[in-house]
């Protein structure tokens, strides 16, 4: 074992984690801790932009942008907090320019901007271009251009480090008032298989998202929800979990994304009879409606028997109509993975679709300067999250397009900042003597099942586990899947204390770690559902075919789920409304 | 086009095949068959489909056969670069490798990339590869006040690098590289790739402080013009040309 000691330990190495790098390590001794080298983390593979109303090319206002950051949230935004979003998000952008980051420009030079879904000038009156972006690369340039300022300021790494726990002074369920305060985390070395300690003043989850709960995701191999899942394991609530974004257009099978720009550019969604169904569902604006009413509406079609394909589940991403050289100029990245992946020529032939989980809208809940919540009220001193780990919440029950990259950007900055000035003020708590063993007895436990007497399979659970999701849990939800899920998960959890691992080496051991990744999906998987299960309502991303419709009086507020020794407790938290009172959410 | 039913719909139809994988293991803890460190290979034989990918089959191993194999990955779709491996004796991404276009008739070879220390079967330790690339200070390096809002650059301004920004560091191209298998002081071809988009970007104002890394010793003269690393770049960047870029402006002094 190895012990750390530093004021301010960072997890993760995505956009949230550097961008807060980037000011904690000016102002205090900063580690980062990752399990992928920086420049894996997820942020590289986001496609689209990120929104700023900089009004480079058109008319725009900060205003603008947060009435439609709440309206695309279906009114569970927290109105203070989309403000803050939408006021820093113009310096958020200048600041990414003035570190290097490639922007696509006007013929004036300037930052160029594009229309994306849910952005749009005076309350709704049309489409605005709010997006700056850089090609079909946009999180890409953001991720090298915040590893390359990280360079330059010589922040200190430690690649492929797996935090497996989150060590606090006491129980952060203990009475209001009382004061609980981080004492560090513990980290397992994956080239070598070492325990590390790190005490901290202040630590930062900035750990991404969990899209692996689902089978058919844009999300990456490693996004297994950690940070959500060890704060919820030490006792921290998490908030929102039930609202996961599902994009309309993932490659049929393999939920790679295409990005809502194929739309844009003009493409359209038709059925197995070669309809345009869209015109069915939103008249008005058809495909380009919001994420959620997209999804849904594919799904849909599918279910009544209008899918397309040998076993009928997918829907058809028409392009043919548009010029190949229009093609090659716009969307050149996501054709190239229809070409890749299915050996679609997006040319001549549609491209097969299927709604995919996309964005945790829910996570870890935070004040407005990333400080994580214990309750409603309380915070836990020197604990602080950003980025889709994070709710905060600007995202509400529906993540508009774009909105993220800016979301780790500003959350990430200011949580570097808070949690470095914090760091400065105190002297930390010390860890407990056996701070580690939690970690180490699992670490054991896991070596122990290689040919002991285990019978499960991690790969096995994992499959069933983001099935049953899949099929349940995913655009449309009822009592009765919900209920499906809700027992499956629970034999899943019980089957999970019967698996046994192949690997009993300490480098690099990858078996070991996807075991106990998987447990954080079990763990996260629970809370889903039960939010979902709660949530007698449909809003935003959160679809119950049982209770269609918005219920504000009974759930215009936040779910906050605990875990207790006796299960999920769960709790509410109330909507912080500023100027918009909630309204029909039409486009 | 209108799409129909009858539209083809490769994604169901193709039909499932038996491929062999023949993969060069070492384990640094060792096997009861292998002491620590020993370097072998290991033959797999999977029912496979054909959209799935080199990364589906060792995932497929991994899951459901021999939970030990090691190998990164995070993306799986060609963005992250993470799984970049020597497949058929090229270097690709594992996850942009479908099974298919390699002829899975005869055995398809997997070893690590080469030039790298290996440290468990696929995975090899890629620091040295990171640290070529902070050696050209792979940062914006401007002179003068902060303007206050962004910095002006026109489309064809930046058009001129748009090349060298989608490059995601797989080691693709220095990996596959013969003067870099041979030659240990060699910065690689990712690391001129990292420069050239910054030298050839308007607002930069650092050129000749990397220009001047890459005139050394260990720098863009020791390429002997391959070409592997452009045919080996997932992302179709052209290295080789990249790097003549640099060389001529080098030798004219301008950029
Ligand atoms: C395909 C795709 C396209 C997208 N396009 C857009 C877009 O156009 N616009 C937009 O606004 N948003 C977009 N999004 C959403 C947005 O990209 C993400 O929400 C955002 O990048 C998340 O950033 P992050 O820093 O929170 O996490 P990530 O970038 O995922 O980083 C997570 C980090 O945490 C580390 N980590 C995780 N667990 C541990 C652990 N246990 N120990 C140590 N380290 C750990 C990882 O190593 C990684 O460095 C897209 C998302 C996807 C999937
Ligand atoms: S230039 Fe291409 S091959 Fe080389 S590291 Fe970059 S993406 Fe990989
Ligand atoms: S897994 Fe990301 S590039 Fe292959």
């Amino acid at each position: 074992m190895t012990e750390h000691e530093y004021d301010v330990v960072i997890v993760g190495a995505g956009g949230a984690g550097m961008r807060a790098a980037l000011e904690s390590s000016q102002r205090a001794k900063t580690a980062v801790l990752t399990k992928l080298y920086p420049t894996r983390s997820h942020t590289g593979a986001a496609q689209g932009g990120m929104a700023a109303a900089l009004a480079n090319v058109e008319e725009d206002n900060v205003e603008w942008h947060v009435f439609d950051t709440i309206k695309g949230g279906d009114y569970l935004v927290d109105q203070d907090a989309a403000q803050i979003l939408c006021e820093e998000a113009v310096q958020a952008v200048l600041d990414l320019e003035k570190m290097g980051l490639p922007f696509n420009r006007t013929t004036a030079g300037k930052i160029d901007q594009r229309r994306f879904g849910g952005h749009t000038r005076d309350h709704g009156k049309a489409a605005v271009r709010r997006a700056c972006y850089a090609a079909d690369r946009t999180g890409h340039m953001i991720l090298q251009t915040l590893y390359q300022q990280c360079i330059k300021q010589d922040v200190e790494f430690f690649n492929e480090f797996y935090v497996l726990d989150l060590i606090l002074n006491d129980d952060p369920q203990s009475a209001e008032g009382k004061d609980v305060a981080v004492a560090g985390v513990i980290a397992y070395e994956l080239s070598t298989g070492q325990i590390h300690t790190f005490r901290a003043k202040s630590v930062i989850f900035a750990t991404g998202g969990a899209g692996k709960v689902f089978k058919t995701t844009s999300n990456a191999h490693t996004l297994t929800g950690d940070g959500m899942a060890l704060a919820l394991r030490r006792g921290i609530p998490l908030e929102d979990m039930e609202f996961f974004q599902f994009h309309p257009t993932g490659l049929a099978g393999l939920g790679i994304l295409l990005s809502e720009a194929a739309r844009g550019e003009g493409g359209i969604l038709r059925n197995s009879e070669g309809e345009r169904f869209m015109e069915r569902y939103a008249p008005t604006i058809k495909d380009l409606a919001p994420r959620d009413v997209v999804a849904r509406a594919m799904a849909n079609e599918v279910r009544e028997g209008r899918g397309c394909g040998p076993n009928k589940d997918y829907v058809l991403l028409d392009l043919t109509h548009l010029e190949p050289a229009h093609i090659d100029e716009k969307l050149p990245d996501i054709t190239e993975f229809a070409r890749t992946y299915l050996g679609v020529e997006p040319y001549t032939e549609p491209v097969p679709v299927f709604p995919t989980a996309h964005y945790a809208m829910g996570g870890v809940p935070t004040t407005n300067n990333a400080e994580v919540l214990r309750n409603n009220h309380d915070t836990i001193k020197g604990l602080y999250a950003a980025g889709e780990v994070a709710c905060v919440s600007v995202h509400g029950s529906n993540r508009l397009g774009t909105n993220s990259l800016l979301d780790i950007n500003v959350f990430g900055r200011r949580a570097g900042i808070a949690a470095a000035e914090y760091a400065l003020t105190t002297e930390g708590y010390d860890l407990p003597a056996d701070a580690s063993a939690l970690v180490s007895d699992q670490v054991e436990k896991l070596r122990a099942t290689v040919g002991g007497g285990g019978t499960e399979r991690v790969a096995d659970i994992r499959r069933e586990l983001q099935a049953t999701m899949d099929r349940n849990v995913q655009v449309f939800r009822t009592s009765e899947s919900l209920a499906e899920a809700h027992t499956l998960v629970g034999e899943l959890q019980a089957r999970f204390k019967n698996i046994a691992i192949h690997d009993r080496g300490a480098r690099f051991n990858t078996d070991l770690l996807e075991a106990v990744e998987l447990g954080f999906l079990l763990d996260l998987a629970e809370v889903v559902i039960l939010g979902a299960e709660h949530r007698k309502e449909s809003r935003g991303g959160h679809y119950r075919e049982d209770f269609p419709t918005r219920d504000d009086k009974n759930f215009m507020k936040h779910t906050m789920a605990y875990k207790t020794k006796d299960g999920i407790r769960l709790d509410t938290k109330p909507v912080v409304v500023t100027k918009y009172q909630p309204m029909e959410r039409k486009y | 086009m209108t799409a129909t039913a009858e539209a083809p719909t490769k994604a169901g139809e193709v039909p499932s095949f038996d491929v062999t994988l023949r993969i060069q293991r070492m384990d640094p803890d060792g096997t009861p068959d292998h002491p620590a460190g020993e370097e072998y290979w290991e033959e797999f034989t999977l029912t496979m489909h054909g959209t799935d990918r080199v990364l589906d089959a060792l995932h497929k191993i991994k899951w459901d056969v021999d939970g030990s194999l090691a190998f990164r990955r995070s993306c799986a779709h060609g963005v992250c670069g993470s799984d970049a491996m020597r497949i058929n004796a090229k270097n690709r991404l594992a996850c942009k490798t479908l099974l298919k276009d390699l002829n899975p008739k005869r055995p398809i070879t997997i070893e690590p990339i080469k030039g790298l220390p290996v440290e468990k079967d696929l995975i090899v330790d890629m620091e040295p590869f990171f640290a070529s690339y902070r050696e050209i200070m792979p940062f914006l390096m401007t002179s003068g006040p902060t303007p206050e809002r962004e910095r002006l650059q026109s489309p064809e301004e930046r058009a001129r690098f748009d090349d060298t920004t989608k490059c995601i560091m797989c080691a693709a191209c220095t990996t596959s590289c013969p003067v870099f298998w041979t030659d240990g002081q060699y910065f690689g071809p990712q690391a001129i790739v990292g420069a050239h988009r910054f030298i050839f970007d308007s607002r930069d104002e650092g050129e000749w402080d990397r220009l001047e890394i890459l005139n050394d010793k260990a720098g863009v003269w020791k390429c002997r013009t391959a070409f592997n690393c452009t045919e080996a770049c997932p992302r179709g960047i052209e290295v080789t040309k990249a790097i003549s870029e640099v060389k001529k402006a080098l030798n004219t002094g301008a950029v």
